[in-house]
């Protein structure tokens, strides 16, 4: 097998990814690039960066055997890398850590940031508060709604959060106007994206600083099982946390790898968050990529019970997976992830995300075809508490419909 | 005609001692219906070409009152098929330039060979894509030169000097020189480093100079064209068409185009 060596030099990822902004921003890019690059060969950089995920985030996170699921499922043995367990509560933090770094290092004092279902947002605030830059959030109305804990988390934490109204009101509108506050604020401010999207070098900077998650649960595989997994599943919303958990097995051909898109009320309805499952080519946020989109090119809206997945674009890379087949993408339902979600609290006594719930209930269709001598590893990518509200309220108005 | 009607156009004017002004409007904001009414009357204010936006789900470098005339626009239904239909029905009672402003989606997904021969059907003379930095633009530049469509590229106040050469050297029909670090929308004033940004641009390249965003009346729109060979005004079109204010349209365009001849009642 050759070497993956992706992104190339444009930032593509085959014919995805590149870099489709405003002039305005494309030299803050450019600067981004190589104070990236520069930082990473730089060990003063690294070294730090480690301090930080080790003494302040807490990694490395436990890769915690599941052995009650595994044994009711009666498939494979299931591990779960316990990303939950990070400081804020989910991956995301792996990836804000090293851009406010960076920031630093940019000489640059204030960072923007867009978030979702909030925990971006929550990661982006705490570590702005620990290097004590100024920040600011832009989040959908709905998504306020549904996450009014993290928002509050946030201003907590300093940050001042603003929402967004525009659109459907949530991430995508929310990345338009982080967008455009980066395009006014260019000049002393760095852009925290938070998944493996947007214009290059984003999707690879982020994708590197999650791949950390796919590092330790390969070198942990390997310590308790002896052998790598037969199988890696993830949920993609953007694909931050597939991403970095994928990218350390790409080169492992008998691994195989599995993504999970929001499959909302069904794929066949128009209300689902599944981009690779259902979408096209196109360009969104400055990235070519498979997006949700109508026959006019007007981006449509994404639907999920998740806030974290209810994005219509995916990151390049990831459509780069899919079209070379080395990942196979697959949707789970807001139904099977509510299910799921309870499912793992009551047999293993950890509440996932919503946003993970959707790997655990792949996982559950997925033991059925494999054997017991045969090992998986799912991203648990965060922790649900931020969500026990809607699944109240969501299981409520199931039983009263 | 595509990019030589530009130059023509342009080249007259500035021959005969006016600055250039292009408004910016929405297709279908307003309907596809008032079209025709609006871009003949903008050329009898005296515009020197119009700039037409196609409307976008999702204009990042848009500011609010773009946003909003585009959301309207897409609730009429507008669509690049049916401004090109509506276009191709009356081209040939308008002789000056109309530029599209349309983000890459919409574009790629009409498929970019189809979109150039359409352009070229309708008359369309040139096409300004915000989201197309050099770096990217090798996707459409072959079809749109063979049809002769100009592609008018975006210098930005970021851009550094080695970037705008390149800039003004591939740029088709005129530059546009984006004259705040922001998105589109009026602005009360100006960085004070535009009109020397702007003089630099004049310097390294051969067509005209033409800055955009935040010009909201004559005042700027003579200040910025003092420094280059005029200006391009969208937000505050937009806004005066939206509330019917068709005089004070009339007055911004007559304004900003004769230097010299400033009339008391135009400045207040």
């Amino acid at each position: 097998m050759t070497t993956y060596a992706m992104p190339d030099k444009q930032g593509r990822y085959g014919k995805f990814g590149g870099r489709f902004v405003p002039e305005l921003l494309m030299p803050a890019l450019l600067e981004l690039e190589e104070a990236y690059e520069k930082a990473m060969k730089d060990p003063d950089f690294t070294e730090e960066l480690d301090y930080y995920l080790k003494q302040y985030v807490g990694r490395e996170t436990p890769l915690y055997y599941a052995e009650n699921i595994s044994k009711q499922l009666g498939g494979p043995k299931i591990y779960l890398k316990r990303e939950d367990l990070n400081h804020t509560g989910a991956h995301k933090i792996n990836n804000t850590v090293g851009q406010a770094l960076l920031t630093k290092r940019m000489g640059k004092r204030k960072v923007v940031a867009e978030t979702g279902a909030g925990q971006h947002g929550v990661a982006t605030a705490t570590v702005c508060a620990l290097l004590g830059l100024e920040c600011v959030v832009f989040m959908g109305e709905e998504d306020i709604r549904r996450q009014k804990l993290n928002v509050f988390r946030m201003e907590l934490l300093g940050a001042k959060v603003e929402s967004v109204s525009q659109g459907s009101g949530t991430l995508k509108d929310a990345v338009n106007e982080a967008l455009r506050y980066w395009v006014s604020h260019v000049e002393d401010t760095h852009y925290i994206l938070g998944s493996v999207v947007g214009p290059h070098p984003f999707p690879k900077i982020v994708r590197d600083l999650q791949s950390v998650i796919g590092a330790e649960t390969r070198k942990q595989m390997l310590e308790q099982t002896e052998k790598l997994p037969d199988a890696v599943v993830a949920c993609v919303g953007g694909g931050s946390n597939a991403m970095g958990m994928f990218y350390p097995f790409i080169q492992d051909e008998t691994v195989k790898l599995y993504g999970v898109e929001a499959g909302g009320a069904g794929i066949t309805t128009n209300k689902h968050a599944a981009t690779l499952t259902a979408g096209n080519l196109g360009v969104l946020h400055g990235t070519m990529t498979h997006l949700l989109q109508d026959m006019h090119g007007q981006i449509q809206e994404a639907f999920s019970i998740s806030a974290g997945l209810d994005y219509p674009g995916v990151g390049p890379e990831h459509s780069h997976l899919h079209d070379t087949s080395r990942v196979t993408y697959t949707s789970i339902t807001d139904k099977e992830a509510l299910e799921a979600f309870q499912y793992l609290s009551k047999i293993e006594g950890i509440i996932p995300a919503l946003e993970s719930a959707h790997a655990v209930a792949y996982t559950m269709k997925l033991a059925k075809e494999m054997e017991p001598d045969q090992s998986l590893a799912i991203c648990l990518s965060g922790r649900g508490d931020k969500d026990v509200e809607q699944v109240k309220a969501a299981l409520e108005g199931n039983k009263n419909g | 005609m595509g990019k030589q009607r530009i130059e023509e156009v342009f080249q007259d004017k500035l021959a005969a001692g006016q600055k250039l002004f292009v408004p910016y409007i929405m297709a279908g904001d307003g309907g596809l219906d008032i079209l025709e009414e609006r871009l003949l009357f903008l050329e009898e204010c005296g515009a020197s070409a119009v700039e037409l936006g196609i409307p976008f789900s999702d204009p990042v470098a848009d500011g609010p009152t773009i946003q909003d005339a585009g959301i309207r626009a897409l609730r009429n239904g507008t669509t690049l098929t049916s401004v090109f239909e509506t276009l191709e029905g009356f081209r040939n009672k308008l002789s000056m330039p109309i530029i599209f402003m349309a983000y890459l989606n919409p574009i790629y997904k009409y498929g970019i060979e189809k979109f150039a021969a359409d352009c070229e059907k309708a008359g369309v003379d040139g096409l300004i894509i915000p989201d197309l930095p050099l770096e990217e633009e090798a996707l459409v530049v072959d079809y749109l030169q063979e049809k002769s469509i100009a592609l008018i590229r975006l210098a930005a106040l970021t851009s550094p000097e080695e970037r705008l050469r390149e800039i003004a050297k591939r740029t088709e029909g005129f530059l546009y020189a984006v004259s705040v670090t922001g998105t589109t929308g009026a602005r009360a004033a100006h960085q004070a480093n535009v009109i020397n940004y702007l003089r630099d641009l004049k310097e390294i390249t051969d067509v005209p100079v033409l800055a955009g965003f935040g010009v909201s009346n004559p005042e700027q729109g003579r200040e910025l064209g003092s420094a280059c060979d005029g200006v391009i005004v969208g937000s505050k079109i937009v806004e005066l068409l939206y509330q019917d204010k068709i005089d004070e349209v009339k007055r911004l365009i007559q304004g900003s185009i004769y230097n010299t001849s400033i009339s008391s009642s135009s400045t207040r």
